[in-house]
């Protein structure tokens, strides 16, 4: 059974990457394109993981990810956050807003496929 | 996969969305300039720029990840509020945003940049943030990291053995990160036993859902390295106790290990947290897609689809035709059945042209570069308005408009706007205005180029046309027809070429280009005020509305935009003016008579003009001819088919259609006749000419 | 169509369609033939070369179309009813060309193919790439490169 993963980015191209990486690797991608339209998406679905942009119109990835928490069902979905920083401090603030991870960006498929596999605790075979 | 490589095509929609990214990021920098206060202005400047970086960084564009990088730490600056732009930061800004634009299309094309020019750039961005942004290297920033783990021979156990003790803390559980998980992420590493000791695990009643009472022991054999083991808990670092200790480089199944704490815990149930309520998938009720807005259609499929409606076009002429000649009543079934059809034809038509159609935005973005650009070449400080944005146009006519715009705005900097004492002296502000702007008028086109600059001088064209032996010494010229000699070949009103209005290229060259779109150009210029270009131009190039007329036997077709009357000619009308040229009298005006039949050499003139047919057309800039003809046969739409493409140019033929009958008609280009013609028409008869 | 490569061993055998153009006989690659259709008046085109009969609706395309002989030079009733067009492709253009009747198609072998002889002198433009024999009578392989009118360079 393939993993659910709801993709947030405001960048086509990397919601098409995202979803191309994630086709490939036997997941079944939903997109968003901002925080808002995640939020949209969201209800009504229960990904298996989310992965979701920070800086992002309308509603920005550590508004969405405090947003989602807020919602019991979606307390203890994994959320990967993916950055193009590496900063600690940006990664304190992703982990402050409840994020379970994050990639840094451009982000390697296979590396991108075993953190969700890590985190929504599917093995990485 | 089905598709042969769908990186390249995500690259490939990659460069169309930075073309959308400049583009909002030109419009956030003019708002910004234009004293926008509004701070998610700035932020979609940076999240524009930011955007192009992460792009850029999947596709190992390194200069332009760079570049990008820069741009967006002076921009975050801003957004901070550590950096207030003035004036000169917009200018850099405006700089870097068409600098940005290069790099994205030298990416695209994979011509380098000068490196002095990228560096250049890079300095003037730095400099203004000077030591308030750290040095730091973007592009170390971005390379793809590396899989860390190789797990793909963890069935050779004959590595280390390490003890990893685990110990969640509460906040864990609350990131979303699961014990489980990492446990199983970690025993995939190697070979790895773990225990769990619940031993803290207090009473049910006592227990708190939501603290973490379990830690786990793993031992495991692995050959990967204990960085790589703590790299796995990431995610979990400062949210956890972590140990982990090499116990010994000792074969496997050592028995020397620790007795594993008591109550051993299946880990796959493991002691997170009670309070997560049970996980219901709705498999049925989650939207498939992205609901998006637009679609991206190939160009290619439109055009298909452009054409396939120009044959339907034609078609449902012909079968009109058909029904009409097989006299058929206005009330049977097939003829209102027909008119339905047309009336559907004709809505498709206007769809497909609708989709074709694009706003004018992006190409005057490009015009805006070209004025600062302009304006920074010759130090003329100008201020760039444009107006009408989003009015849509044929995306072939905007794609052909940029060569002549260009040429324009470039003559409007340099020629139209005085010097800066000038302006001064004339009470003018010292920054000149130019305002490109775009508006649909009666099923036209209007893109109008004004400047506030002195206006024509008037006296100088016209010594200068006279000079150059463009006309005649000493005639008495219209204002309307001095304005008119810049449009000759070989006229320049700039004494000294400057490097900016293009060597060679003249006002004919634009005026060409605009007729070559079914266009028109024309001038207004009011001494001491500034002047106005304005081009008006045909919404499609696919269809035309036409008058449908016969000449010596042969069918052709009249623009009905240049038609202003047609007029049936009474004896009187024509006036000989020379040996074979003609004018006719129309409401106390003179307009010289050009015969379509001599002008596309299919007959020679007639000598009665009593009862003949002319169409009165008119110029943009007021220049009339009267066009003489045999006959008017309707007025209709016709589908345009160019014959630049399989044939060239016809000297006073725009184009060709094809009629109902399936016969081929010539589309008549009047402004390009009205320049061409030889005027000859034959001799009125003798007592007509003692009459006049 | 276009992407067709002649073989080039002798024992290879050219496909060439054969035609008449007053008493004069010509032939063309049989891969650069499109369609053979009957004669429809051309629109003409003003200010056009003497030999550009004008243009013709091919399914919605315009076609211009060429009168052969004349551009070949050779003297001939004026086209009618009775000529066909043989419409070709040419540098990705298409056109048609007005000639008396279409004979025959034929293989020649490569070996038969000759180039034409030079010669001296001025003789204006040849429009024959290469020469063979049929049952004892010549037959020209006509050049459509140079049958194909140079695009109108007038863009003023």
């Amino acid at each position: 059974m393939s993993l659910s993963i709801l993709a947030i980015d405001d960048s086509r191209t990397i919601r098409d990457m995202l979803t191309l990486a994630l086709t490939q690797a036997g997941f079944d991608p939903t997109v968003a394109e901002d925080g808002i339209h995640g939020l949209e998406v969201l209800d009504g679905m229960q990904p298996d993981a989310i992965i979701t942009d920070i800086n992002m119109p309308r509603l920005d990835g550590f508004g969405f990810i405090e947003a989602v928490r807020e919602q019991p069902q979606h307390q203890t979905t994994p959320i990967l956050v993916l950055t193009t920083e590496s900063a600690p401090e940006l990664k304190a603030r992703a982990r402050a807003a409840g994020a379970t991870g994050w990639i840094v960006k451009p982000f390697d498929p296979a590396k991108l496929v075993k953190a969700l596999n890590m985190v929504a605790g599917t093995g990485t075979a | 996969m089905t598709k042969p490589d769908p990186m390249a095509e995500i690259r490939a929609s990659f460069f169309l969305e930075c073309e959308e990214l400049l583009e909002a990021l030109q419009d956030g920098l003019l708002a910004l300039d234009g004293g926008d206060k509004d701070p998610e202005t700035i932020n979609i400047c940076f999240r524009a720029v930011h955007s192009i970086k992460g792009g850029a960084g999947a596709f190992g564009l390194d200069d332009l990840v760079r570049f990008a990088h820069r741009y967006e730490t002076v921009l975050d600056a801003i957004r901070n509020g550590t950096l207030t732009p003035d004036h000169d930061t917009m200018l850099l800004f405006f700089k870097a945003a068409d600098f940005l634009s290069d790099l994205v299309r030298s990416s695209q094309t994979g011509d380098g940049l000068e490196p002095d020019l990228v560096e250049g750039t890079l300095l003037d961005l730095e400099s203004f943030t000077g030591d308030a942004v750290k040095e730091e290297e973007a592009a170390t920033d971005f390379e793809p990291m590396a899989v860390s783990l190789d797990l793909s021979d963890f069935d050779l156990p004959s590595g280390t053995v390490y003890r990893v003790i685990f110990a969640p803390e509460p906040e864990l559980f609350k990131s979303g990160n699961e014990p489980q998980h990492l446990l199983r992420a970690l025993a995939e590493a190697g070979t790895a036993r773990i225990t769990c000791d619940s031993s803290k695990l207090p009473r049910l009643e006592a227990l708190d859902p939501e603290n973490a009472y379990l830690s786990w022991t793993v031992d495991i054999e692995t050959e990967v390295s204990a960085e790589d083991l703590t790299e796995l808990f990431d995610f979990v670092d400062g949210l956890c106790s972590l140990v982990i200790t090499e116990v010994s480089n000792a074969p496997p199944d050592k028995p020397d290990l620790p007795a594993p704490p008591p109550d051993a815990v299946d880990i796959s149930n493991p002691g997170a947290p009670l309070a997560s309520p049970t996980l219901q998938k709705s498999n049925g009720t989650r939207p498939t897609q992205t609901p998006n807005a637009t679609v991206r259609v190939d160009l290619d499929r439109i055009d298909r689809l452009v054409n396939l409606v120009g044959e339907l076009v034609i078609n449902q002429a012909m079968l009109s035709q058909s029904v009409a000649e097989a006299g058929l009543t206005s009330d049977s079934q097939v003829t209102s059945g027909l008119e339905e059809f047309m009336r559907l034809t004709r809505d498709i038509q206007d769809s497909v042209m609708m989709i074709r159609a694009q706003p004018v935005k992006s190409m005057f973005q490009r015009m805006s570069r070209i004025a600062r650009e302009t304006s920074g070449a010759i130090g003329k400080r100008v201020n760039f308005l444009t107006e009408g944005d989003n009015t849509e146009v044929d995306k072939t006519v905007i794609e052909r408009l940029a060569d002549p715009l260009t040429h324009m705005i470039r003559n409007a900097v340099d020629h139209g706007l005085e010097s800066k004492s000038d302006r001064l002296a004339a009470g003018k502000s010292e920054e000149g205005t130019i305002t490109l702007s775009a508006a649909h008028k009666s099923g036209r086109v209007i893109i109008e180029i004004s400047d506030d600059g002195d206006g024509i001088n008037r006296p100088k064209v016209k010594q200068i046309a006279e000079t150059r032996g463009l006309i005649p010494p000493g005639q008495d010229l219209s204002d309307h027809e001095i304005d008119a000699l810049l449009f000759l070949p070989g006229f320049s009103t700039m004494t000294q070429v400057s490097d900016l209005s293009g060597r060679g290229v003249g006002m004919d060259v634009v005026r060409s280009a605009i007729q070559s779109l079914g266009g028109r150009i024309s001038i207004t210029s009011v001494k001491g005020r500034g002047t106005t270009f304005s081009i008006s131009l045909p919404l499609t190039l696919a269809v035309l509305d036409g008058m449908v007329i016969t000449v010596d036997g042969e069918t052709l077709v009249v623009p009905l935009s240049a038609i202003v009357e047609t007029i049936s000619l009474m004896d009187d009308d024509v006036k000989r003016l020379g040996p074979d040229t003609n004018v006719i009298h129309i409401r106390d005006v003179f307009v010289p008579l050009v015969d379509l039949g001599v002008e596309l050499g299919y007959r020679s003139a007639p000598t009665d003009y009593e009862g003949r047919v002319v169409l009165l057309i008119s110029q943009e800039d007021g220049a009339r001819m009267a066009l003489l003809v045999d006959t008017i046969e309707e007025q209709r739409q016709v589908v345009i088919k160019g014959l630049q493409a399989t044939y060239g140019r016809v000297p006073g033929i725009a184009a060709a259609t094809i009629l109902g009958d399936g016969k081929i008609a010539l589309i008549v280009d009047p402004v390009d006749l009205m320049t061409r013609a030889s005027g000859k028409t034959g001799t009125p008869s003798e007592d007509l000419q003692l009459a006049g | 169509m276009s992407d067709h490569v002649p073989l080039t061993t002798d024992t290879a055998e050219h496909e060439l369609l054969s035609f008449r153009v007053g008493e004069q006989e010509y032939s063309v690659d049989i891969m650069s033939v499109r369609e053979i259709r009957g004669w429809t008046r051309a629109t003409p085109l003003p200010h056009a070369s003497a030999y550009i009969c004008g243009v013709i609706n091919l399914r919605g395309t315009v076609l211009p179309i060429i009168d052969l002989a004349k551009r070949l030079a050779i003297d001939v009733a004026p086209a009618c009813e009775r000529n066909v067009i043989i419409v070709v492709q040419v540098n990705g253009q298409t056109l048609g060309l007005v000639v008396d009747a279409v004979s025959d198609i034929l293989s020649i072998p490569q070996s038969e193919i000759q180039s034409p002889p030079e010669m001296g002198g001025d003789h204006g433009p040849t429009f024959v790439k290469a020469l063979t024999i049929v049952e004892g009578r010549m037959l020209r392989v006509l050049d459509l490169d140079r049958v194909h009118p140079p695009m109108d360079a007038d863009a003023a």
